[in-house]
């Protein structure tokens, strides 16, 4: 006993500092897991809001970026807009309006307060949470391309996963040819991410443009991801093509945050088991 | 009493400097300065060591707080904080008796800078490989650790010349 007693005296520093250690350490290794990060992630209360007002002030900086990236995100949506119109003046049967009977998605607005993409394991937080119906797992974007998925979610804010996260991995595919892969990042630079699993007959091209794949319950069919940028010839198992994203990490606006109308009912139907 | 209302607004004003401004750098695309440690080189030595690594283990959860990276800097920070003593009697031979006419400002710059540079460089090594966490892009860990440590120096040398009282 007096022995223990003398241990504890003598070490009592070294013991200390390895709990905190371990407490530390903790918190790295939940922090990468997807379902467990809850305790330190800025989407907390005091931190976001912080943010919420740093962002109030450098929002102002970039609104003359801002300004031109929705006017032109505007612009295509409105020539998109009048094609529809056309056709449905041109035919002549029962109109049914799809968008009341058969949405599938709801999109809702977002702005993102904090944004880093240097790490390995990058992430965003959003000004908007469960208060504003976001909740975990539900698609962000932009009008360039894919952000991210969202996270952990608090009454106000959301953290996001960024797809510059060697966590994260989405489902891909070639525009033109329809073959698909998933897509993952290297940690390495943040322009390129890379586009794996596609199949070796698949032809590409550098230049070829690569958009979500409707394959997951996350991500709408057919949003922009980014362009080829190298392939690898040699012979690596898992293929890896090299993709430039169309966004700019560094520098994003607003964003829209997706929500899958038909997820649990696609869920439900997934896990069912076979008889 | 007034030196720990000092030490608690240096706190403060770190982790809000560091955080708002510092973290947005990005020189050359990606390179930060992580000055806030300066808080654990003007931290007073003491026999009782409880609060003082219990403070930079704060210190250090306060950055991760905000930039999202779960206790990458508390790690770094409280590895620092255990073996500040330890640099202290290797590079001023230094000992307990010492420790309440410690100040680091009277101290000749090669030794001042020694101490300094290793405590970052190890602080800065810690943070980099947690974050990374994987051998794949070792040479990238080592790179960002010169490169933040040479940034994070320049930035501390600078600050304790235009703050230093001269006669």
């Amino acid at each position: 006993m007096q022995q223990l007693i003398y241990f504890f005296r003598k070490f009592k520093y070294f013991l200390f500092f390895l709990l905190l250690q371990c407490a530390a350490l903790s918190l790295i290794f939940n922090n990468l897991n997807f379902h467990k990060s809850k305790y330190v992630t800025s989407a907390s209360a005091v931190t976001s809001s912080l943010y919420n007002q740093a962002f109030s002030v450098s929002e102002y900086f970039s609104l003359k970026d801002v300004n031109n990236e929705l006017l032109l995100e505007n612009t295509d949506l409105r020539n998109r807009l009048r094609r529809r119109q056309k056709i449905t003046i041109l035919s002549d049967s029962t109109l049914v309006d799809t968008l009341k009977y058969f949405q599938k998605y709801t999109f809702s607005s977002a702005k993102i307060i904090n944004n880093n993409f240097t790490r390995a394991f990058n992430f965003l937080t959003l000004d908007k949470g469960r208060n504003d119906s976001l909740y975990k797992e539900m698609a962000v974007v932009n009008g360039k391309g894919i952000i991210g998925i969202t996270e952990t979610v608090s009454p106000n804010y959301t953290r996001v996963q960024s797809v510059l996260n060697k966590n994260s991995k989405l489902n891909a595919r070639l525009k033109d040819s329809r073959y698909f892969g998933s897509l993952k990042w290297d940690g390495r630079d943040y322009r390129v991410l890379q586009l794996t699993d596609i199949p070796r007959q698949a032809p590409v091209k550098i230049g070829d443009t690569i958009e979500t794949d409707g394959k997951s319950t996350i991500f709408p069919e057919g949003i922009l991801i980014g362009k080829v940028v190298g392939i690898n010839n040699d012979t690596a198992v898992d293929n890896v093509i090299d993709v430039k994203l169309f966004n700019d990490m560094s520098n994003v606006g607003p964003v829209y945050v997706i929500k899958n109308l038909h997820k649990y009912e696609i869920k439900q139907i997934e896990n069912t088991v076979n008889e | 009493m007034s030196k720990t209302i000092y030490f608690a607004l240096l706190f403060l004003f770190l982790v809000l400097l560091q955080v708002f401004v510092l973290n947005n750098i990005f020189f050359l695309g990606y390179v930060n300065p992580y000055l806030y440690i300066i808080f654990l080189f003007l931290f007073p030595l003491k026999k009782d060591r409880f609060s003082f690594l219990f403070i930079a283990f704060l210190l250090g959860l306060s950055i991760d707080v905000f930039s999202d990276s779960g206790g990458i800097h508390a790690s770094a920070t409280l590895t620092i904080a255990y073996f500040r003593l330890f640099f202290v009697k290797v590079f001023f031979s230094k000992y307990e008796v010492d420790y309440p006419f410690f100040n680091l400002s009277l101290e000749p710059f090669g030794k001042k800078f020694n101490y300094v540079t290793s405590l970052t460089l190890v602080h800065h090594f810690i943070l980099f490989s947690f974050a990374n966490l994987s051998f794949e892009n070792f040479s990238q860990v080592l790179l960002n650790t010169l490169y933040s440590s040479i940034f994070t120096l320049v930035l501390y040398f600078l600050v304790v010349y235009i703050f230093s009282k001269k006669q």
